[in-house]
């Protein structure tokens, strides 16, 4: 498949008082036409300022993009004025968000936010936008979708607003849709009717998915690849079944032996990442999860390592070779028994 | 087994034995809000049936996990046992007082035996206050722990227990991150030496990578300090992890209550079945072979919860008693109890909650 979506050593960083965070330092990736890409990462790893990044959502100031290139379908979108760039969003490139009751304008009607976009990129009339708002909401599972688009969003409960949203996304058939932990407030029932609506679609309209989120549990049924973002840094990048079966950097391996699983029988002891991510205000030369790490060597400390490729689909950024490492050691949990 | 505290080791034959000793018992709770209209005369128009009749026993030492979605009632279960709300009826009878009878002053006292850790660390804790100030409160409040001194002593106690550095007993708590925070509020439990806290979603305001600290953390503090835990929670991987016995909540009841291995290895309740399906398991072969069940539709509002059971708006397999009965929280055998007609131990119960005999 053909990249949709080519990402350059982009860099963002934030002006505060307090000093410039540097919150997203350098990535550099890409999305196939019709691929799934999930982004992992923990609260201030950069991994939606990095996506809201591509299509300049950065409030300016305080944040300023201030360096990269990001190719999609063969124009730089961080040069494009904001009239170039207002034909993009939200026509080709859509976005979903987390909360969808901050999203939605609670004084207009559901019907009247999808219309707006399908107005203004597609240049439908009244009826035309009407007509297609309803097969809309009908595609997204909403039941008795023509009356309920003259309801206003505190009429629609969490799940059926995210659903709205998807609608609006979704109205002008982007080639690409990003989605920013479209599932976190929602419950377990209905996070999963989401998924498999969001998984139905794309095998439905083909498009390309950025899927944005800290839950590793939604990414594994979900993508085809995946990006670990630590501390502004993309630290590893390859196909899920990879990624989950053999992770190549500690912190992906940290993060998969903290969480519990349902499916295990009882882990004796969780293996939490010790300390905390570092000041982004003042982040270090050094490798930035080396004060974490525990499989740290000198070189940490001296050289940040760069994303290396390790194999022909993957790529890591450590220096220590993590090849021969069980992600959950069943020796330990006979050492436990041993010591009980 | 080598040197151990005696207390655990007193609580894990407890458990072994079966029944154990029971430190909390609910019984029939009820919890309901009054909805009003009207500004000056206000009429009561109906209520929200947050809890609507939960029963269980806690015993000593052990982790029950509470879970369910949001709205169903679980966080209020915790509030109204520890009489921070009045219930609307029922009994809690903790270390053999029903705390719904007594008077202010002894609920005070009891209050000393019973704790509670918040689930945002940045709302509970009062920012204008010191660490050492927001943990030695409760020492102050119960007039416990000696003068000044010994109390700025037992603070720092309680700090390190916790894993924080005693020295910060001046900082304030912006000056920490979320999962500091949180152990802050741990500590803030522990100083009156309770021997059962209510745990409400201690771990989901924080990052994967705390996450694990704070739950490592609760398990060391079980073990060497013999404490009971009611641990509410909606991730049911994190409650399959930390309990020895779950309950789940939909729509203000409890619908089913086991041991873990076997809610999680036969669950009954279609409910508990929908609920485990949908969790996503971090690996992605096992993903791609799972069934899931997809419910249908959202939770009805528990102002006007459906008649009959309270899950037939979307369950997959209702039937027509379904619709017009209530069911019986049965044991189906070994302390499995469920509320679902499928399952033949369970009754039929009318409006007054008496027993009624339907042929099927």
């Amino acid at each position: 498949m053909a990249n949709l979506i080519e990402v350059r050593n982009l860099q963002t960083q934030f002006f505060t008082q307090d000093g410039i965070v540097h919150a997203v330092n350098g990535i550099t990736y890409e999305v196939a036409e019709g691929e799934t890409v999930a982004i992992v990462g923990e609260s201030g790893s950069g991994k939606s300022v990095g996506v809201m990044s591509l299509i300049r959502l950065i409030p300016e100031p305080p944040g300023k993009i201030v360096n990269g290139e990001v190719d999609f379908d063969g124009q730089d979108l961080l040069k494009l004025n904001e009239e170039e760039l207002r034909q993009i969003r939200g026509n080709r490139i859509a976005m979903i968000f987390q909360d969808p009751m901050t999203s939605l304008n609670p004084v207009l009607t559901i019907g009247r936010q999808i219309t707006e976009a399908l107005e203004l990129h597609l240049n439908m009339n009244r009826e035309e936008s009407r007509a297609r708002a309803i097969e809309l909401l009908e595609l997204v599972g909403i039941p008795d979708a023509g009356a309920r688009l003259d309801d206003y969003p505190h009429q629609f409960s969490g799940g059926m607003r995210q659903r709205v949203m998807i609608a609006m996304g979704l109205s002008c058939n982007p080639q690409l849709l990003i989605a920013d932990e479209p599932t976190t407030a929602l419950d377990v029932t209905i996070q999963a009717q989401i998924v498999d609506l969001v998984t139905r679609l794309q095998s439905e309209l083909g498009m390309a998915i950025i899927w944005i989120t800290h839950d590793l549990g939604v990414v594994a049924g979900l993508a085809d690849r995946v990006l670990v973002m630590y501390a502004g840094f993309i630290v590893e990048e390859g196909p899920v079944d990879v990624i989950y079966g053999q992770p190549r950097h500690p912190y992906t391996l940290g993060l998969l032996r903290s969480i519990p699983r349902l499916d295990l029988g009882r882990q004796k002891r969780l293996i939490p990442i010790e300390g905390l991510p570092p000041d982004l205000l003042d982040p270090p030369q050094s490798c930035p999860f080396a004060p974490r790490c525990p499989f740290v060597v000198d070189k940490c400390l001296e050289e940040n390592p760069p994303l290396m490729a390790i194999s022909s689909v993957r790529k890591s950024a450590c220096w220590v070779d993590l090849s021969d490492v069980e992600i959950y050691d069943t020796s330990a949990d006979e050492q436990v028994e041993a010591v009980a | 087994m080598t040197t151990q505290n005696p207390d655990s080791a007193d609580v894990s034959t407890a458990q072994d034995n079966g029944q154990g000793d029971v430190l909390l018992s609910v019984q029939n709770l009820k919890m309901h809000f009054p909805i009003t209209r009207g500004i000056i005369l206000q009429r009561q128009v109906g209520s929200i049936k947050a809890v609507d009749g939960i029963t269980f026993d806690l015993i000593r030492g052990e982790t029950l996990g509470l879970v369910g979605e949001s709205g169903c009632g679980k966080s209020t279960t915790g509030r109204a046992i520890l009489q921070l709300y009045e219930p609307t009826a029922g009994e809690v009878v903790f270390e053999g007082q029903d705390l719904t009878d007594i008077n202010s002053g002894d609920l005070r006292r009891m209050r000393r035996r019973m704790q509670m850790i918040f689930q945002d660390p940045y709302a509970s804790l009062n920012p204008r206050m010191t660490v050492g100030s927001i943990v030695g409160e409760p020492l102050e409040v119960h007039k416990i722990g000696g003068n000044r001194r010994e109390q700025q002593q037992r603070v720092q106690e309680l700090l390190e227990i916790v894993g924080l550095n005693p020295y910060f007993i001046n900082r304030y708590p912006h000056e920490f991150s979320g999962g500091q925070r949180q152990r802050i509020g741990v500590a803030r439990a522990l100083a009156v030496n309770p021997s059962f806290i209510v745990c409400d979603e201690p771990i989901s305001a924080l990052d994967v990578s705390i996450q694990a600290q704070v739950i490592n953390l609760l398990e060391d503090l079980q073990s060497e300090l013999g404490l009971t835990y009611l641990f509410i929670a909606h991730d049911l991987s994190v409650v399959r992890h930390i309990s020895d016995r779950i309950a789940v909540m939909y729509l203000g009841k409890i619908v089913e209550l086991a041991d873990r291995e076997v809610l999680y290895e036969n669950p009954l309740h279609p409910y508990t079945q929908a609920l485990l399906s949908a969790v996503p398991i971090p690996d992605p072969q096992i993903e791609k072979k799972r069934q899931r069940i997809i419910l249908e539709g959202d939770v009805p509002s528990p102002a006007e919860p459906p008649t009959g059971c309270n899950f037939n708006t979307r369950c997959p397999q209702v039937m027509d008693i379904c619709r017009q009965y209530e069911p019986s929280f049965a044991d189906v055998g070994d302390g499995h109890r469920v509320a679902c007609f499928l399952y033949d131990e369970v009754q039929a119960l009318d409006e007054k909650g008496q027993t009624v005999s339907v042929t099927a």
